[in-house]
């Protein structure tokens, strides 16, 4: 453990960081509209897979990452498409159908993989990396800020986007009143099916992208069951930000930050076993959760189904 | 957020419901076909398109699994001794869902209580009388499983912190933490693969008649018949079932919630503790690092069709326990990888709800 705080141990922490972060923080802001709009979606973990198990098969087949990142994207609508009609449409439990699709997409991708790929795990190429001249040199942050490849800066600019849509336009009222006060909002002629059907849809994309960042950047190829609990993750997250974008960027760092331990530890040559290093995340979520759960505020109606004229 | 045990609306109702008079037998018979039978059909249904998209013929998975895991002998004991661990993880998940609690960290208790069994009861071999090192094995695995779950209790109950997600993260923390034990703490030193000591064969739960039949089966069914007969028959059940159904009603009624909600945690994790004690001291004898079988939440749509009823939940473990010994074996045989039995599992949950839906509706109607 001597040298655990040299320059290469440093850089890999806080690359790995941000790496880690980016699929969080994107199933984080897809996860909060959900819950905005009232529908707890856990079927993001599902959303995730099938963006990272797509989102991998389209850039590997076309060898173009931007291919790759839409095809992760339909990957996760497609996914909530089936999420929006069980849940919204026809009102089904929220939590039930979640376990059943982060469980379908786990099966799916795993049997898709089995068939297309065998036992072999096939790697993308390095993805091209933004080059900022000057910045992208300093030492240890350098290449960890200024070195990432452009989505993680778009993925940057949704916080600011979404901010903005949440707090200055009507949209963003009305999802809020979609998981506040959803009759309310259909007196005053919302449409509040149809608002939670967006956020739904809005939730798959960004985790279909997360998970297909994980694939493609992260990890540079797709292994069965890969997000791990990233999707989870990214539910306490929108939790925990009490609905503001910004929140959920920290929180996805200070989580990415514990991931990226793991393998920081292991460049550094530690001899921990690594399932104790994986504890790390979940045991920050824990500890976070025991600290501030009690702040957590959710929406009234989030999980409840709209019918108009129920009780 | 409110919580529902139910994949629509109503169903804590939905055991009286069924006994409404003679009027109602012909619909009774209809409910059973829409929410039981039909999506149960359905899935298989579904399935079996992924399976054909695959290139496997779905006619011959499902025969080679009824063949392999009903129509064999061998096959049918196995199936039997695996029905212990899935029945020990219903009674566990009949009594949080009745009682309005999502216990989705089963995993991570089943596997702490499956190591923490496994180290004790070997070393308590010769020091302690067989039936006394099974029943420490048992209680301790008990125990850890409900220590496993005190934080999501304690946050549920006193901060109503959503047990959802702390469950969840708790179960991978369990996870990881089982296979750091058999690393770091309960290693076999004798070993090369890192596993714990393995519990003789003649140490195990004893088998069945001349079977290789493990004797958990037999606990497994007590164990779900005794939470049914609890939760449906006792004053202690009834309260459970208050807090479940409407937490303000029940505190009105000067229940205290709090402590109820604390007994419920306790005791799913306690069961889904006992599970996996009963698959180690009956079966598996040790837990090697890494192992976990994740019964958890696939147990959960059984128990959802069972309508949280013991003798539903047991009928159904039978069959699922035969889809399970049956594509473990069709993934070595047919090249099938077992992860499509999650396929299954899922496309069962989303059947189950649709038919809750038509269910409804139907209802809704006759009304």
């Amino acid at each position: 453990m001597g040298g655990l705080l040299t320059e290469a141990f440093l850089s890999s922490l806080f690359t790995g960081a941000i790496v880690a972060a980016v699929p969080m923080l994107l199933a984080g802001l897809g996860e909060q509209m959900s819950e905005k709009a009232g529908v707890l979606n856990i079927g993001i973990e599902g959303m995730m897979l099938m963006g990272a198990y797509m989102g991998f098969l389209i850039a590997f087949k076309t060898d173009s990452l931007w291919l790759g990142f839409a095809g992760g994207i339909l990957g996760g609508v497609l996914t909530a498409i089936v999420m929006a009609i069980l849940c919204v449409r026809l009102g089904l439990n929220q939590i039930v159908i979640g376990i059943g699709l982060t469980l379908g997409a786990e099966g799916l991708t795993a049997l898709l993989h089995h068939f297309q790929f065998s036992r072999t795990y096939p790697r993308l190429p390095a993805p091209e990396r933004l080059n900022v001249p000057g910045l992208t040199d300093l030492p240890i942050i350098g290449p960890s800020l200024f070195g990432r490849h452009l989505i993680v800066y778009l993925a940057i600019a949704a916080v600011v986007v979404l901010a903005l849509l949440y707090r200055r336009t009507n949209l963003g009222m009305t999802l809020r009143a979609a998981g506040e006060r959803p009759a309310a909002l259909d007196v005053a002629g919302g449409n509040v099916l149809g608002i939670r059907v967006f956020a739904v849809l809005f939730t798959g994309a960004m985790a279909g992208l997360g998970g297909a960042y994980l694939a493609n950047i992260g990890a540079g190829l797709f292994i069965p069951f890969m997000t791990g609990g990233a999707g989870f993750i990214g539910i306490v997250l929108a939790m925990l930000a009490r609905g503001r974008p910004l929140w959920v960027l920290i929180g996805s760092l200070i989580f990415g930050a514990a991931l990226s331990l793991t393998t920081a530890l292991q460049v550094a040559g530690s001899n921990i076993p690594t399932d104790v290093i994986q504890m790390l995340p979940f045991a920050a979520v824990m500890l976070v959760l025991v600290l501030f759960g009690r702040r957590a505020k959710l929406p009234a109606a989030l999980g409840v189904a709209y019918e108009r004229g129920a009780r | 957020m409110t919580m529902e045990t139910d994949v629509n609306s109503s169903s804590a109702g939905t055991d009286t419901a069924g006994v409404a008079g003679p009027v109602n037998e012909r619909s009774a018979l209809q409910r059973l076909l829409t929410v039981t039978v039909g999506p149960i059909v359905a899935a298989f249904l579904l399935s079996a398109i992924i399976l054909a998209m695959v290139g496997v013929n779905p006619l011959t998975y499902y025969g080679y699994i009824l063949e392999r895991s009903l129509f064999s002998g061998l096959g049918l004991e196995q199936t039997a001794t695996r029905m212990a661990p899935l029945l020990f993880l219903c009674a566990s998940l009949i009594i949080a869902f009745r009682a309005g609690i999502w216990n989705l960290g089963t995993d991570g208790q089943f596997l702490l209580g499956a190591v923490v069994s496994a180290a004790t009861a070997p070393l308590l071999v010769g020091v302690l009388p067989g039936w006394a090192v099974l029943a420490v094995g048992f209680a301790l695995a008990a125990f850890v499983g409900a220590v496993w779950s005190i934080i999501p209790a304690l946050l549920k109950a006193y901060q109503g912190v959503n047990e959802i997600i702390t469950t969840l993260m708790m179960s991978f923390l369990g996870v990881l933490m089982a296979s750091t034990l058999v690393k770091l703490v309960f290693r076999d030193p004798n070993t090369t693969v890192p596993q714990t000591r393995t519990l003789p064969v003649e140490d195990r739960l004893p088998r069945l008649f001349e079977t290789s039949i493990s004797s958990g089966l037999v606990w497994g069914l007590v164990a779900v018949l005794l939470v049914h007969l609890m939760m449906t028959r006792t004053s202690f059940g009834l309260r459970l079932r208050t807090v479940g159904a409407n937490p303000a009603a029940a505190s009105h009624a000067g229940l205290s919630v709090p402590l109820l909600t604390l007994a419920t945690f306790g005791l799913s994790a306690g069961f889904a503790g006992l599970s996996g004690a009963s698959e180690i001291l009956g079966v598996a004898g040790n837990v090697r690092a890494n192992w976990n079988p994740a019964y958890g939440l696939m147990v959960i749509p059984l128990v959802f069709l069972a309508r949280f009823h013991g003798v539903g939940a047991i009928v159904l473990v039978f069959f699922y326990s035969a889809l399970l010994i049956g594509s473990e074996s069709a993934a070595r045989r047919l090249g099938v990888p077992q992860d499509f039995t999650l396929v299954l599992v899922a496309s069962l949950l989303i059947c189950l709800g649709l038919g809750e839906y038509i269910d409804h509706h139907k209802r809704k109607k006759e009304r």
